[in-house]
């Protein structure tokens, strides 16, 4: 198997027309839900189903319900608070700094990595909202004059928070929507259906396809990119700081905020690779999410797998360099500890495994893929779960140890988290185009004027 | 269909180097009123109808300044003036500390007012009663063609012509598009009266039950039913039966200092004033004078109490008696109190009580000068310019 990487490969494989286009991706809306569709949303409904009832529990009886203790106070609700963060960052990648870096292949998975964003962002938000154990009184985080007379303290990093994930869902939900206009034209003069009509012409907002709303979209298009750039990269550079600020050996430590960032595209590629993998083959959609796409993106997995790699050795160093003993403690705590077991669980499935990627028949191989982007998922939650419970389990006062046990409460949630994420993933596949109309169109085969000579001159 | 006004004429070209072509010919013929629809944006289409670039980007530029420089001052206000939050020698305006909350809201209020503008000033959207829409042509130019439409109001307008010009350029499925008949919608229908009451409601009920009755339920309610004691309550746990501890014997409040000269009524020969009449000194004498001793004593210290008739007057303190005091004197009875006057101890700290005695000091010397202070006040009028007459 020779290939030519000199020559960009066909973004689209086949050359189908537009209409086949419009009608391969618009089928899964148009059609009925299959059996195994329901099969597969039965199940995710119940993971969530699982989920509310063990948060009604803890909102209930309270965090004593979890396994938090002192002092590993946060815990699992913090672990996958920072996961789903991280799970959303591939999406924004895709979309704004792809774009932005003229990549092209990125219009046949942009729409499904944002959705992906939104959804991880939702789950994300749950975490922390629920951890106050009073999530009713969770509005006392926003800025508003109340008659307390009291405002949020500015210069804490968990307040940064609260404004860097509101406004990171808001962009990449109207980012999102944005990229949607169009598509919900195509939607609404396909349609036959007059509730379906209404629905799509209201969402499209009466979308034209006109130049003169092309040059604006396109612009729009552009700013929404170059300011989700910088954004994506700050919102979990300020997830880091809710660590790097603190003063726990393990936590306080400057190069959080890239090795998070890192950390953060690896999951998220990994998650839409997972997801993208079935997408492909149920949707059949093998022609437009191609085996280049998923080469391409195992590349960055590499990339970011070796990032977050460097890291891991710059702990090491860091630890020994800082001359500090609670540092180098905290260092031989994680490798050697009680949680040895995680940190070698996440050395292995980040570090080890993605390096595979750097043979072709793996990157090229789906199954091979699928087996990976999975282990880097787990890898990337224990990645969260070894900084947050093994600094935090033993602090500075040996009598305070203590071994942090989840319960079943902490895995119910857990578990229906990603319950929440897959029926928000499969109801967005069945009631929106997955792949983006306009965006794949343009870069199908002749879809760009040649300017073929002689006639042009007239 | 006479009775319908024309909007224009459109035809579907069938690729993208066909509609380029006629777009660059119907503006060479001098079409004003014209446009394009494409499936997608055409490279290169800008260039042919010689199209402005959009301004859109002033939008977010000034928006997000505004954003920028709105957040920094309101984090500023709440944090230095409104509440000042005084933790551990932090100061009140740390601009690293701001940079986050002010990045991230430049970038939301730069995205929405720009999302925004697109929508309302430069679509004019949503306009989902345009003739094209829900027309043969717009079922096309939205799916695989591209299309032109030359509109009726166009100068050079001609139906007959525009027809054959249209075809000439090698459009097909030529479509005549009509206004739409203009419908005017009555605002306040009786059905939407009816529907906006219903939310008004609806939306009153729910406030009002979670407001004032979900609180009040399990677990919202936990916060204000827990375990505890409170302050005059009795205690069945505690011998004493108070639910309030006494502090231990012989505790200090923080920051107190014991009194130890009691049942001495002058301390002037242990210590005295330990304090310079400096301005700082006055200043602090004058504003604690002025909260805990005028009341009674009157502003200048000449015993006339805004509390008349309602607590006996305090003396003046221009008495001979008084100005014979000495300082340790004066600030025992601060401490201890006398007669009417009760202790101040616990409200006027060591430091302001020397202050205020600093103060009336001034306060006397002002009521009965000697003449030398009238030189001393001309000299220091005539060096800063100042002429008494």
């Amino acid at each position: 198997m020779t290939k030519d990487y000199s020559v960009e490969p066909e973004i689209i494989d086949g050359n189908p027309s537009l209409k086949a286009l419009d009608d391969v991706i618009i089928k899964p809306i148009d059609e009925k839900p299959s059996k195994k569709y329901h099969i597969v949303l039965s199940i995710m409904v119940t993971l969530l189903l699982i989920m509310a009832v063990c948060v009604g529990l803890t909102f209930y009886h309270g965090i004593g319900l979890w396994g938090n203790n002192q002092p590993v106070a946060w815990a699992f609700d913090i672990t996958n608070f920072v996961f789903w963060v991280g799970i959303g960052h591939a999406g924004t990648l895709i979309s704004a700094i792809l774009y932005l870096l003229r990549q092209q292949w990125r219009n046949g998975i942009a729409r499904f990595a944002e959705a992906m964003t939104i959804f991880a962002v939702i789950c994300a938000g749950l975490f922390p909202i629920i951890h106050t154990g009073r999530p009713w009184l969770a509005g006392y985080l926003i800025p508003y004059p109340n008659q307390h007379l009291i405002w949020p303290n500015f210069i804490s990093p968990l307040v940064w928070d609260v404004f860097a994930v509101s406004t990171y869902l808001t962009v990449s939900l109207v980012f999102w929507y944005v990229g949607l206009i169009p598509d919900f034209a195509t939607l609404r003069d396909r349609t036959t259906n007059k509730v379906k009509k209404t629905i799509y012409s209201i969402f499209s907002l009466g979308w034209r396809s006109s130049n003169r709303h092309w040059k604006h979209y396109e612009k729009v298009y552009m700013i929404l990119a170059g300011l989700a750039t910088p954004l994506v990269l700050s919102v979990h550079t300020v997830v880091s700081w809710d660590f790097a600020v603190a003063v726990i050996p393990g936590w306080h430590s400057s190069i959080f905020p890239p090795y998070f960032v890192a950390g953060a595209i690896f999951s998220g590629f990994a998650m839409v690779s997972t997801v993208l993998i079935f997408v492909r083959k149920v949707f059949n959609l093998e022609h437009i999410i191609t085996i280049d796409h998923i080469e391409k993106m195992n590349k960055i997995i590499l990339l970011t797998g070796s990032m977050v790699g460097y890291a891991y050795i710059i702990e090491w160093f860091m630890a020994w360099y800082s001359g500090t003993p609670f540092e180098l403690f905290t260092a031989m705590n994680r490798a050697f500890g009680p949680y040895a077991w995680a940190y070698w669980i996440m050395v292995s499935c980040n570090v080890f495994f993605p390096q595979l990627f750097w043979f072709k028949k793996v990157r090229r191989s789906v199954l091979v893929t699928l087996m990976i982007v999975i282990l880097v998922n787990v890898g990337m939650w224990f990645e969260r779960f070894v900084i947050i419970v093994s600094s935090l389990n033993r602090d500075f006062l040996p009598s305070s140890w203590h071994y942090f046990k989840p319960t079943i409460v902490d895995f119910g949630i857990l578990f229906g988290s990603f319950g929440l994420f897959f029926t928000l993933i499969l109801l967005f596949s069945k009631t929106l185009p997955v792949v983006s109309l306009a965006e794949i169109k343009s870069v199908a085969k002749d879809a760009q004027p040649i300017y073929s000579g002689g006639e042009h001159d007239a | 269909m006479p009775d319908k006004k024309l909007f224009g004429i459109a035809a579907l070209f069938d690729s993208p180097d066909s509609i380029i072509k006629a777009a660059k010919k119907i503006k060479e013929a001098g079409y004003k009123n014209y446009d394009i629809n494409t499936p997608y944006p055409i490279h290169g289409m800008d260039d042919v109808v010689a199209a402005k670039p959009s301004r859109l980007g002033y939008v977010t530029l000034f928006i997000g300044f505004s954003a920028a420089a709105f957040i920094l001052s309101f984090m500023w206000w709440t944090l230095a003036i409104n509440y000042p939050l005084i933790v551990g020698g932090k100061p009140f305006f740390p601009l690293p500390a701001f940079i986050p909350i002010t990045f991230e809201f430049t970038v939301l209020l730069g995205v929405l007012s720009t999302v925004f503008g697109m929508f309302a000033i430069v679509f004019n959207l949503p306009f989902n009663s345009h003739p094209l829409l829900d027309t043969e042509y717009m079922r096309n130019v939205t799916s695989d063609k591209y299309g032109a439409v030359i509109e009726a109001d166009d100068p050079q307008f001609d139906e007959i012509k525009v027809k054959a010009y249209l075809k000439s350029l090698g459009g097909n499925s030529i479509e005549l598009i009509f206004q739409l008949e203009d419908v005017k919608q009555k605002v306040f229908e009786p059905k939407f009266l009816v529907f906006l009451t219903v939310v008004a409601i609806l939306s009153a009920a729910a406030t009002y039950i979670s407001i004032d009755k979900l609180m009040y339920i399990p677990p919202f309610d936990f916060m204000q039913n827990q375990k505890k004691g409170s302050a005059q309550a009795e205690s069945s746990f505690f011998t004493d039966k108070r639910e309030m501890r006494k502090p231990a014997e012989g505790s200090v409040a923080r920051g107190f200092i014991p009194y130890e000269f009691t049942g001495i009524t002058d301390t002037n020969q242990f210590y005295g004033n330990p304090l310079l009449p400096s301005k700082k000194v006055l200043e602090l004498g004058q504003s604690k004078f002025l909260a805990f001793c005028s009341p009674c004593h009157g502003d200048y210290a000449d015993g006339s109490s805004r509390l008349r008739a309602l607590f006996p007057p305090g003396p003046t303190l221009h008495s001979e008696r008084v100005i014979g005091f000495t300082d340790g004197k004066i600030y025992n009875i601060i401490t201890n109190g006398q007669n009417i006057m009760p202790s101040y101890a616990s409200q006027i700290t060591r430091e302001e009580r020397w202050s205020i005695i600093i103060y009336i000091r001034v306060l006397q010397r002002a009521q009965n000068p000697k003449t030398s202070d009238f030189t001393t006040i001309n000299e220091i009028n005539k060096e800063s310019g100042n002429v008494q007459n």
